[in-house]
């Protein structure tokens, strides 16, 4: 059943992937071989709204299926054999329970209402819904470029309307299942409360005993003391069915966190995530469009306008707010102290996010800050992310300034610093002082950099340094390490900025400058990578069973080789062949993809569990893990390859058309590889869901003996609770 | 006892770092203002220095008005994320400009707007081709519009993103408006003339603009550098075409956006080479002039003006040659060929003729 799902899901997601390539071979005859106006684009769309019907159509039918065998199962069922099933699995304290009541013995008549008749027929009338949605797509559609417009935009609510459909569904046969629980749990208590036979209060004594029966722990070892005190099994795991994957160790469950904070932690972590699938679902889009450039012909999705749109949201909606609820999480931790004021946290909260929603309408609109990457939000717009950046500076050095503890954990120094510098630079971009002609390309070269290197890389050490040796239950290697790539951070990165402008207009000596400091950066970076793997030294078989070391690990590899091919890249020699091509965008994205978001996903896999009591299906985490890995690399590595084909070409003097025919294959292959980190993504939005709603099982016994102690007068209450 | 010396430096200076060290305070101050120093010697007074210390040259041409909107069209776009306006003083940027770029090619630009910044668009990525002397290479109105309205129409392997909506369609256009000639492929079953907004033809005139301006006379070219590496790769080229210059490569670099690789040019927008009378004369005398001058003679028959793409782009004798012997013996022409010292006699000869205009 899951299975089919899971099938029609991968399917669909392939029919939705492959269909434009497959007619960018099929047909290249015109314009560019696919396009969202042609007819080939209308019917791809209307096939893979049908291929989403048809699936939730199958989805419906298994579970009416379902949902009859059950019912038939529990008419046809002896209730006798049910309730013996149930009293087999009685646990000690409910047996416990069941004779206290018995003691108190109050007996009164209830009535229950049958109330799933009309879910039944909400289902109908949804099933209904499918149908007339089915004949609404096969209405012809001419090419005209204003019906196809509008057949979008109405197919747009159309498709929104199926997936609520399919959820509103979905909870629809999940309440009615529990209503079936509800009511084997009224029998067994009906039957519980009219029994009145020692029979059952023999069976029921019997299996107490059973179950309270313990080995007296002497029996191989005698009256002599153990040798080891702790003797105690913990986080064993039992396996019911052949694993599919190999299972990893359960999150520990750890003492609870304010939950106000809690909140503001989960809240920033659940908009992260959007903003990840929102940003990646764009530059998806853009990856699509080097295969298919006429995809679309609209102003507001145009290639140059949504680039930024794609770069901002990841930056300052997915990467900033989710370093930023980690960070709500770990200073107050780690200075052993409440956060100073969740207010503030709150708005911080609303002000990023308000920005990241004008950037992006504005961007759209055409109104951008003149072109200089990761600042094309205009000024009013940055600035609410900068006060939203004040103010968590302020909450969080409020809250050092109440540590209990001595020290300033090494986490701290490297969160509050990166904000202190994300702010600087901030400043130092949007001041208009120095911007006036090769100023702006100077500030823009220290600026595009610095908010990687100071906000993004800064923030993201921090959280490694709170979050891996406690996922590996190990001290940090070494202090002074962490200490050391601190400061030379600070004093190389800074000086970097500039290598994105070798061979340009700006002064010789700066460049140089720039590209002596992106040497230097193999200081900070192997102390840092040294640190991280010499943690894991002892503890390495911990990787293996657990499911948040393997992200961390992946950082730290890509940490490595990501920030040390930045220093190759910053040489004369280099730029040569490797400037202006792809190169800088697979390298952008082995860096903030594979250091920041693999490090990110870590700890929020990590943090979640411990502030819902709640974990993400561990398959599905394997597969976001692999999935953004594999995807990564199939982004990456061809486009590498195919850049540095592309550099010789220049470098040879071929015509500049002759490498873009080149390019062709190498940016298919990082649109397929693009697709597959998505999916990904979409994964991962399910596992924050998993963790932060309750979707566990009710337990029938559990209920039983509940409603026992409830008392039968009230049915009106138990009926609120359904 | 005295406390050894030893002893009393090692106190002292853990002591003083431990302050430091557990001190919020002084450690994040410490930091920050690390930082500051750091970035205002590093990017803050670079940048003054530079704002402050160069003058655009005497003869830079300020942007005209439409062509001052046509640089917000440009920006409001993001153009910039594929296209820089950099020419590199390496010598592989050569064909991008005919000196490399320098600080007061950009010292006379300053903030757009109250809302935006200063746009140098230097970019970072060249996904498509430079721009610093597009308004040269490309000077043809015809070409611009109909390439941003859909660029596989005139280069079919172009991954550029169509600018239509720069452009509307009318069933009858006013005397005014600018026709141009979209193949009806391109029309997506839009029915009417295509006519460009001014917007379309602000950018146009934007990208018109955008040329080197020379340096003063007297004042040093600054050099390209890396020239031997660039060298050799054409010493292996030639090598390899037996000893001549490559004229179908210089066609694609050169020819090609207007007169397509098929040499049947676009009906409506830009004569066939393929059995083209001038291409197959004998004489070649009006094949040379066309290249170095240019050619409006076929304006009636819809066909736009001709760029004299020889002088703009600094052609040689041999490569004018190589490239008429291309269109000379391609797509079924089958002409005599010229010899590069016939080619030399004839560019002088045409020479002659721009002076006397």
């Amino acid at each position: 059943m899951i299975k089919s799902i899971k099938f029609s899901v991968v399917v669909c997601f392939v029919c939705l992937v492959v269909f434009p390539f497959s007619h960018l071979y099929a047909q290249s005859s015109l314009p560019s071989s696919f396009s969202f106006q042609s007819l080939t684009g209308i019917m791809l769309i209307i096939i893979t709204l049908l291929i989403l019907v048809l699936v939730a159509a199958i989805v419906l039918l298994l579970k009416v299926k379902e949902m009859n065998k059950a019912q038939f199962d529990i008419e046809k069922k002896n209730i006798t054999q049910n309730i013996s099933h149930y009293i087999q699995q009685f646990t000690k304290e409910q047996i416990d329970q069941y004779f206290e009541w018995k003691q108190k013995k109050v007996t009164k008549q209830h009535t229950y209402g049958n109330r799933h008749t009309t879910k039944i027929l909400l289902l109908l009338m949804s099933v209904f819904s499918i149908q007339s949605l089915l004949a609404q797509p096969t209405q012809t559609v001419t090419g005209e470029a204003g019906i196809i417009i509008t057949t979008i935009l109405i197919l747009t609510p159309i498709l929104l309307g199926i997936i609520i459909m399919i959820v509103k569904v979905m909870s629809v046969l999940q309440k009615y299942r529990d209503n079936l629980k509800f009511k084997e749990a009224e029998k067994l208590a009906d039957f519980l409360e009219k029994n009145e036979d020692t029979e059952l209060a023999d069976v029921l004594n019997q299996r107490k005993v059973a179950l309270s029966f313990s080995l007296q722990n002497n029996e191989l070892s005698g009256n002599a003391l153990p040798l080891d005190e702790r003797g105690l099994i913990q986080n064993s795991t039992i396996q019911g069915e052949l694993p599919i994957a190999a299972t990893k160790k359960r999150a520990l469950k750890r003492p609870n966190i304010d939950p106000a904070l809690s909140k503001l932690v989960l809240w920033y972590i659940g908009c992260a995530a959007f903003w990840l699938i929102f940003g990646t679902s764009i530059g998806e889009y853009l990856g699509i469009k080097f295969v298919a450039p006429d995809a679309d012909h609209v102003s507001w999705l145009s290639f140059g306008r949504l680039r930024p749109v794609h770069t901002n949201a990841v930056f300052w909606g997915w990467a900033s707010l989710g370093m930023l609820g980690l960070g709500y999480y770990i200073v107050p931790k780690v200075s052993n102290a409440p956060l100073a004021s969740l207010k503030k946290g709150w708005y911080s909260l609303y002000l990023i996010n308000a920005a990241v929603i004008l950037g992006t309408l504005c961007l759209m609109a055409g109104i951008n800050n003149a072109g200089g990457e990761y600042r094309e939000y205009i000024w009013p717009v940055m600035l609410l992310f900068g006060i939203g950046l004040v103010l968590t500076l302020i909450n969080f050095l409020q809250t050092i300034a109440k540590r209990t503890t001595k020290e300033i954990y090494i986490s701290n120094w490297y969160i509050v610093s990166a904000i202190m510098f994300g702010l600087i630079i901030a400043l130092v971009a949007y001041l208009p002082f120095w911007q006036d002609a090769l100023g702006e390309t100077i500030i823009q070269g220290y600026y595009m950099h610095q908010g990687v290197g100071m906000w993004f890389m800064l923030f993201t050490l921090g959280i490694v340094y709170y979050f891996l040796p406690q996922q590996l239950n190990h001290p940090i290697y070494s202090y002074s390490l962490g200490i050391l790539a601190f400061w030379t951070q600070i004093l190389f990165y800074t000086l970097i900025g500039t290598h994105h402008f070798v061979f340009s207009a700006i002064p010789w000596w700066l460049q140089t400058v720039a590209i002596v400091g992106s040497a230097g950066m193999a200081i900070p970076v192997i102390a840092g990578t040294t640190n991280f793997l010499m943690t894991f030294k002892g503890a390495w078989y911990k990787v293996a069973d657990s499911y948040t070391l393997p992200f961390f690990l992946v950082g730290i590899i890509f940490y490595f080789s990501g920030s040390m091919q930045g220093t190759a890249e910053a040489f004369r020699s280099s730029n040569l062949i490797w400037h202006f091509t792809d190169f800088t965008v697979a390298h952008s994205h082995l860096t903030m993809y594979g250091i920041i978001s693999f490090f990110l996903w870590a700890a929020i896999y990590a943090v979640v569990p411990r502030l819902t009591g709640k974990e993400a299906p561990q398959l599905t985490i394997g597969a976001h893990f692999w999935f953004a890995l594999i995807g990564l690399l199939f982004y990456t590595i061809p486009l590498m390859i195919g850049a540095t084909f592309k550099g010789n070409m220049w470098l040879e003097g071929k015509p500049f058309i002759e490498s873009v025919v080149m390019m062709a294959p190498y940016w298919l292959w990082r649109a397929i590889g693009g697709s597959l980190m998505w999916f990904s993504h979409l994964l991962f939005g399910y596992n924050v869901y998993k963790m932060l709603v309750d979707t566990s099982n009710i337990s029938v016994t559990d209920l039983a003996i509940e409603k026992l102690k409830l008392g039968n007068a009230n049915t009106t209450e138990t009926n609120t609770i359904i | 006892m005295p406390i050894p010396l030893k002893q009393t430096l090692l106190f002292n200076y853990s002591f003083f770092y431990m302050e430091l060290f557990d001190n919020h305070k002084k450690l994040f101050s410490t930091a920050a203002l690390f930082f500051i120093v750091l970035t205002i010697l590093v990017a803050i007074i670079p940048a003054w220095r530079n704002q402050y210390n160069n003058a655009p040259l005497p003869n830079s041409v300020p942007l005209s008005a439409d062509a001052a909107k046509g640089k917000e069209v440009f920006i409001s776009n993001g153009c910039v994320a594929c296209h820089t306006q950099q020419v590199r003083n390496i010598s592989m940027d050569k064909v991008w400009g005919e000196r490399p770029s320098i600080a007061a090619d950009y010292a006379d630009i300053h903030r757009q707007s109250i809302w935006v910044n200063t746009a140098t668009l230097m970019g970072t990525e060249r996904t498509g081709p430079d721009l610093t002397n597009i308004g040269l290479r490309q000077p043809s109105k015809d070409w611009n519009l109909v390439h941003l309205y859909n660029p596989r129409i005139v280069v079919k392997e172009s991954i550029m993103p169509s600018y239509s909506f720069l452009f509307e369609v009318k069933e009858n256009p006013d005397k005014n408006d600018v026709v141009i000639n979209v193949p009806e492929a391109y029309l997506y079953g839009k029915k009417g003339k295509v006519v460009a907004k001014p917007e379309a033809l602000q950018l146009v005139a934007y990208l018109a603009s955008l040329k080197q301006t020379k340096l003063p006379d007297g004042s040093p070219t600054p050099d390209f550098l890396y020239k031997q590496q660039s060298l050799a790769a054409n010493n292996n080229s030639q090598n390899v075409s037996g000893n001549t210059l490559n004229g179908e490569a210089l066609y694609v670099a050169n020819c090609q956006s207007c007169h397509q690789a098929n040499g049947e040019g676009l009906p409506g927008a830009f004569p066939p080479l393929k059995g083209s009378k001038v291409v197959l004369d004998d004489n070649a005398a009006l094949m040379v002039n066309i290249i170095m001058n240019g050619y409006t003679g076929r304006e009636k028959e819809g066909f736009g003006p001709m760029p004299p793409v020889g002088t703009n782009n600094n052609l040689s004798a041999e490569e004018i040659a190589a490239i008429m012997n291309h269109e000379k013996t391609s797509w079924g022409n089958n002409a005599k060929q010229v010899s590069v010292d016939e080619v030399k006699k004839l560019m002088d000869l045409a020479k002659k003729v721009a002076s006397n205009q």
